[in-house]
This record gives structure tokens, sequence and C-alpha cells, in this order.
């Protein structure tokens, strides 16, 4: 079955199938309420952190500028509530160092409209002008890298795009948030993307759903526009789909050159997320200012997906969605993002940023299944080559981790490859934690080449 | 009160598949091609595969306990040690001779290595290699299967004491009334004596007084069992079981005096060599690529040993001389980095075509890209 759709064009090769665990796909998205306190990081993307344009003491209105673009890589950030600007100071980030944050208490007494922002007639603006409206909303890849869009939309000298690929597939475990959105925001999504195929120059559009989603696929047929230049596409389930390499695969049979960006051939990946918020904010010439996120594990009483305004303490989101902390007084686990490569935060106080797609909550007891698990030397199984989505060799890497032969590693063993999905450590019998050693490796390698 | 957070790193989740249950399932598949041999020999072959078993289990316990190695006794890797090795040795087999190779084959080919995973050789052959090479004349005697009175009688040889010389078969066999051909495996019937036993005698294994291990047609069946859970990788025996009967056909064309490749398929140790022997993880290559040349490697090198030289059977060290060139054919199979190979050409199958050549659905000769997948198919 997994070589026919191979031999079919229908799949990328290898991948796991986690359990999906999608108890929240049915449940519209809500609303969470203001927190007192909104804490805004600077430095929520890839690339240089946002330059703060506004004083301690100064009150600011929702969806007003706080900070703007330090370069070309780089996005503004926008008042998530209307309040006042407490202090602009070091605080701890998820990935944990401290980082500049522009912390903002909320008027209670306000009806946080968003008043800011000129409608603007996008479909009369050239393609660079609507990249630079793009930056101006300080979007970023929603989907949990948080690359700048605008930088993403930008078509280099001497390229040409022909698709935008939109990547609906929500591979990771538990995570709805994309799901939801597609489902809900349909026309907003197909609004987004006739921007972004302006901005980039592409003749078609191609939507890329995973087969589990049917309601998702159903809905955004149902809105596509009549020029018949956007399809949909189901693609079979399958993790890491939501690689924009493994979805380009799994619709065109075509490996993305290693090393080189889809734009080699001639693609713009672009997540469904990311498109829809744009679709809602260009239009209208706002900020973003929220972002849906969903809240779900076996933690949380009420699981399900929320419009979280950004800057809101995870601590704050929990208490909302049942999982409060002083009920689990017992050792848990918070993620930040899906099961497989999400990031386990340290502190509660950490806000949701833009590139937060989930918040995750495992109890103590969760996690004794997997702790339980005696870890065995490599028994050369084979399990991690057949999952390994980039075709590389897990278990001769992992050896060669434990030997520290990180040179080898990279150069024979094409480590730079790794995108760090998990399946390796997923699948591995003997629980040996493979990803976990690529990790160190590659990062020993990048100071090394640094050095 | 404060929750305390705990910090991992990524990914949270495991999949269900343990060491253990991949040692566990392979027990369970070899439970039937065992009741098959006691049903074939008797008591002597159940006492076989205990002593065998037990003496793997003891001297891996011992060595596990030394603390110089990884592992125990419920991973059940020693079990399938023992109960292999205990299927390639004859039934009549001296037992104290069957715990020797039991505690060889833990010893010599697993914990010298380091333990589970860093064996070189598959343990169950190193212990058959040590007893062919120590006792010579009790592995080469074998005894009919379904004798009369096989579950209340021991063949006399399996009850020598230890370090004597086992009881004589072939004068036992006398006194029950059959020849001594009886007792000769097929392949040695064929190598020495130039006589073919018919291939369905060989396949069930259910025929009177052929001194052959448990039916083929079993071990395949226990084996597609494994293959289909994925417990076990399906293209080793493939290779084998096809490199071998391809070697042994184009042999047979070449020169007639050599049996045909089902003769060569269904005897011996083949089957049970190829689905569980060759099989052995720790010592086969992870390599998809690498799988087939390995498999290739120990068929064609099975036949080779059969035809050329002057052993009747050959799977044992086929297999440990795959074993040996394991590394090396790692070494020149690993795959091929996603985006290096050749699929970096478009698969003119694929739901769309790399460059569109339409704008517009209106636009002329334009077509709707066709659909290829069944709208929500059964995901099971």
């Amino acid at each position: 079955m997994k070589l026919l759709s191979y031999f079919r064009g229908e799949a990328f090769q290898r991948g796991v199938h986690p359990p999906g665990c999608k108890h929240t796909a049915d449940t519209p998205i809500r609303r969470l309420p203001f927190a007192p306190r909104l804490v805004v990081p600077l430095s929520q993307h890839i690339g240089k952190p946002s330059r703060p344009i506004v004083r301690v003491g100064e009150e600011v209105l929702r969806g007003q500028p706080i900070a703007e673009a330090d370069g070309w890589l780089s996005v503004p950030q926008h008042a998530p509530a209307t309040g006042v600007v407490e202090a602009i100071e070091l605080r701890p980030s998820a990935r944990g160092p401290w980082t500049e944050c522009i912390v903002i208490r909320v008027y209670e007494a306000s009806t946080q409209e968003v008043l800011w922002g000129t409608p603007q007639d996008i479909d009369a603006f050239p393609p660079q002008e609507i990249v630079l409206a793009v930056q101006r909303t300080g979007m970023v890849g929603l989907g949990g890298a948080a690359f700048p869009s605008h930088a993403k939309l930008t078509v280099p000298e001497g390229a040409r795009v022909e698709t935008l690929v939109v990547n609906g597939c929500e591979c990771e475990p538990y995570l709805t948030c994309d799901h939801r959105v597609m489902v809900e925001q349909a026309a907003d999504l197909m609004t987004g993307i006739r921007h972004a195929m302006r901005a980039t120059g592409a003749s078609r559009a191609i939507i890329g759903v995973e087969d589990n989603k049917p309601a998702a696929a159903e809905a955004m047929r149902r809105a596509l526009p009549p020029q018949g230049n956007i399809f949909v596409e189901e693609v079979p389930t399958k993790y890491p789909q939501g690689s924009e390499k493994m979805l380009i695969t799994a619709l065109f049979g075509v490996e993305v050159p290693s090393g080189k960006l889809p734009l080699s051939l001639g693609m713009v990946v672009n997540n469904v997320g990311t498109l829809a918020a744009l679709g809602r904010l260009l239009p209208a010439g706002q900020g973003l200012v929220e972002r849906v996120v969903t809240v779900t594990g076996p933690g949380v009483a009420r699981p399900g997906d929320y419009r979280v305004p950004l800057g809101t303490p995870i601590s704050f989101v929990l208490d909302h969605a049942g999982a409060p902390a002083s009920v689990a007084n017992n050792a848990r686990q918070v993620i930040l993002g899906g099961p497989m490569m999400g990031q386990s935060v340290a502190s509660l106080d950490v806000p949701v940023t833009k590139g937060v797609s989930g918040v995750l909550v495992f109890r103590g007891e969760d996690m004794t299944g997997r702790e339980g698990r005696k870890t065995y030397p490599c028994i050369k199984c084979g399990e991690c080559v057949e999952s390994c989505p980039m075709g590389l060799n897990p278990s001769m890497l992992g050896m060669l981790a434990a030997r520290r032969e990180y040179d080898a590693m990279g150069e024979q063993y094409h480590l730079g490859d790794c995108f760090e999905c998990g399946c390796c450590t997923y699948t591995c019998p003997s629980n040996i934690p493979l990803v976990q050693q690529f990790r160190v490796a590659k990062q020993i390698l990048r100071e090394k080449a640094a050095a | 009160m404060k929750a305390s957070v705990e910090i991992r790193s990524a990914p949270h989740i495991k999949g269900p598949r343990s060491v253990e249950q991949i040692m566990a399932n392979v027990v369970y598949s070899l439970a039937p091609v065992c009741a098959f041999f006691v049903y074939q020999y008797g008591i002597s072959a159940a006492a076989s595969i205990l002593v065998v078993t037990a003496a793997c289990l003891l001297a891996e316990r011992a060595f596990v306990r030394s603390g110089t190695q990884a592992g125990s006794l419920s991973d059940f890797s020693a079990t399938i040690t023992g109960l292999l090795l205990a299927l390639t040795l004859p039934p009549g087999f001296p037992l104290w001779m069957g715990a020797v190779a039991g505690v060889a084959a833990i010893a010599l080919g697993k914990a010298l290595f380091g333990g589970i995973g860093f064996n070189v050789f598959n343990p169950a052959l190193v212990g058959r290699a040590f007893v062919q090479a120590a006792f010579p004349a009790a592995i080469a005697t074998y005894t009919p299967s379904f004798l009369p009175g096989r579950f209340t009688q021991f063949i006399p040889s399996s009850l020598a004491w230890p370090l004597m010389a086992p009881a004589d078969a072939a004068a036992w066999l006398k006194a029950m009334q059959f020849d001594a051909l009886a007792s000769a495996t097929p392949l040695a019937k064929w190598k020495f004596e130039g006589a073919l036993t018919a291939i369905d005698d060989l396949l069930t294994a259910l025929s009177g007084h052929i001194a052959s291990g448990p039916s083929p047609l079993l071990i395949l069946t226990c084996g597609a069992y494994l293959a289909l859970r994925r417990f076990m990788d399906w293209r080793i025996p493939v290779a084998v079981l096809g490199s071998a009967g391809l070697a042994a056909w184009l042999i047979h064309l070449a020169d007639a005096k050599y049996p045909d490749a089902f003769f060569v398929l269904s005897s011996g140790g083949l089957v049970l060599g190829a689905v569980y022997m060759a099989t052995d993880m720790a010592t086969s290559p992870v390599t998809p690529r690498g799988m087939w040349l390995y498999g290739g490697l120990i068929g064609v090198l099975t036949v080779v040993i059969r035809y050329y030289s002057g052993l009747p059977e050959g799977v044992m060290y086929a297999i440990l001389i795959g074993n040996a060139a394991t590394p090396l054919i790692e070494r020149v199979t690993q795959p091929t980095p996603f985006g290096k190979g050749v699929s970096i050409q478009a698969r003119k199958s694929a739901s769309y075509t790399l460059h569109p050549d339409y704008i517009s659905r209106e636009e002329a000769g334009a077509k709707t890209p066709k659909k290829r997948f069944l709208k929500n198919k059964g995901k099971s």
C-alpha cells in the first residue's frame, strides 16, 4: 500500500503515523479574555528583534504599533490590547534565555476594539507594495517557524514563482488550530491566497490538506473563487507532511534538491493560518494582535481552540482552559507546539507568541508510560531508517553521536539534512534519544563552522 | 501552590513498539515451529529445546548480572537464541552437548561482543558452529522422524552422560528395524548417495521417517506473520530464497546432475535460516538496499557450499559469512538522502505537473488535474 502510493506520486516516502488525538477538531474557536498584563517579546520571529517605539507609561490602543521592524528581516509588533506600557524589560522566553519585552497593563474597562488601521485596497497595489503591506501587519509564519511572511513572499531577482503551495496539513498530533481556521475562515483564506498570489506572481495556488480533515477540505472547496486557479488537494495523512519539502513531494512527486528552497522549483509555501490572518488583516490595514492556539492534552479540562491575544501568559491560558496551576501540584509537562516538535516550557509566565500553535499539557501519569521504558543498545532493527523522511540513516548517526564523531556525521552521513522531525526517536524500539543527540551534534557542528 | 513543570526534549510522544515486544512476538511465532519439531521427534526434541534454552537463559543471566552489558532475561532475546539453536541441532543430540552449545552461543556469540545489539554474528549459529567443530560426529547423526514410541522413549544418544560418547544411533535404529539410510538428512542423501527426496515430503515434513527439521511451509507461515506485523523485514527472506533459487536453477540448467531449485529451497535448514536466522536484526544491515545484497549473498553462498564443498549443508556458514560482511555492505549501501537522488526529477504520475501550462480553466486545452485520492478512504 505504502509502495503503491509512492509510485502513484501521492505521498512522500517513509514517515510515521502517530495517533491523531485531534479531540478539539469539532469545537469552534472561542475567544480568550484579556489577561491583566500582556508581555510582548520584541523577538517573536526569526531575524532581528524589533525596536520599541513606545515609552514606559505611554497609553497604547489595541492594534497600535509599539515596535518597528529593525531592517528587512524583521517585523513590527502591535499592542495586543488597549492599556498602558508598564515596563520594557527582560522577561523569560519559551526557549529559556530572557529577552526584552514590552509589558502592557490592560485597561479593564476598554472595549478592546481594534481601532487602529486604515482600510486599504490591496487589489490596486503593485506586488512590491503588497509585500510591504504584509510587513506592516507584523505577520510571521503562524505554523510554528515564525519566519517573517513578507520575506517569504518576496521573489528574489531572477527567480520566478508559478505555484503558491498552501500548507494545511497540520500533521502534528493534538493540534487543530489550522483545521478550525480552514473551516471557519475559508473566505479570509481565499482573500489571503489571492493577495499572496499577486505578491509572488504565482498563477495557481494548491492547498494541501491531510485527508483526516475532510470538513476543512469541504469548507475550502465551497469557498473557492470562480476563477479556478486555486485547488484543494487531499494528501494521505502522515507525519511530517507539514514540512514544506514533504508536502511538495506529496503534491508534485518531486523532491526539492538538498540544500535548496522550494523557490528553485518555482514554488512558495505558506501556512493556512498565516494566509487566513493576512486575508483578514491586509484589507483592514491592521496588525497581528491575536492568533488561534490549540489548548489541549490529557491535563486540560476544557480543551479547545482559543483566539488568544499575543502576549498572554501561558498560566492565564491554562487557568481558562481548565488546567489551573493550583490543582496540578504534581509534576507535569507543558509544551508549546505539537508533541512531535514542540518545546517544553520551563516557566508558565512565558507569553503566547506569534509562533505558538498549541499549548499541550501532559500530566505526570501520562508521562510514566514513556519514563518506564528501558533504553536498550541499538538492535539495528532499521525502523528509524524506514521512518526518516529525509532518507538518512539515524541508526548509524546515533552510534556516531554516542562516540562523539560529529564531523563524520556531518560529512558522510548528511546530518545537515536532518530537520529534527523526531520520527526516529518516536519509532525507536530501543528507546534511544536519537533526534536529541542529533540536535546536540548539529549545534556543535554549527559552532565549529562559526569558529 | 506552585506547580512543578518538567522540561524535556521533543518528541514528547513515543511509538508503541519496544524491543521486548519485537522479541516476544518472535518467540510466539516460533512456538508452532517448536511444537511441530516435538511432534516429529517426541520427547527427545522437547528435552533438547528445554535444555538448550535453559542453558542460554542461565548464561545470559550470568553475564547480565556481571554488569558488563545491557539487556535482561525479560527481553526474550536469549530465549530466541535458545529456541533457534535447538531447532538447528539434531533431535537426538546429547543433552549435555546441547547445554554446551547454549552456553557457547551466549558467551561467544553475544556476551563477548557486549550483549544485545552489539553481536556481530548470530549467537545461535555461533553456538551451532562451536558444537559442529567440537562434536562433529554427534551433530551429523540424525534420526528419522515419526518413529513409533517417540513420545515415551528418548533417542538413546540424548541421554549420554557428560563427556561420554553417546550411544550408537545406528545400532538403535537397527534394533528398531530401520536401515541406516533412513537417518541421513535429505541433503546428505543427495550429496553422498545421489538420492532425491520428493518435494512435497520436504515441504510438509509430514511423511514418515525422513530426517528433516520442521516443515518449511510452517516456518514460512510463521515468518509471514512476523513480516506482516513488521517485526521482521520481509526483504531478507525474499532475497535469500530468491537468490538461492535462482543460483540453483542456473546451475541446474548448466549441469543436470545438480538437483532443481525446488529441492534446494525446501531441503535442509534454508527456510529456517532465511526466515529466522538471517533476519536477526543486530547482525543484518539496516539499509534496505543492504538487506537485498546481504540476502542475495547468503542465498548464493548456501548453494555454492552445498554443491562444491565437502559439507552437505551450507546455510550456517553462509549466514555467518553474511554477518561478517554486514558492516561492509552497510557502508556501500547507505540510503540516498531526500533531494539528492533520482527523484529530484518529477514523477509523471504526480497529482500536479511541476510547471503549470495554464493560467485558468477557461483557457483552451486546460485540464483539471485528475483526482488520485479516494475521498476519505478508510484509515486503519
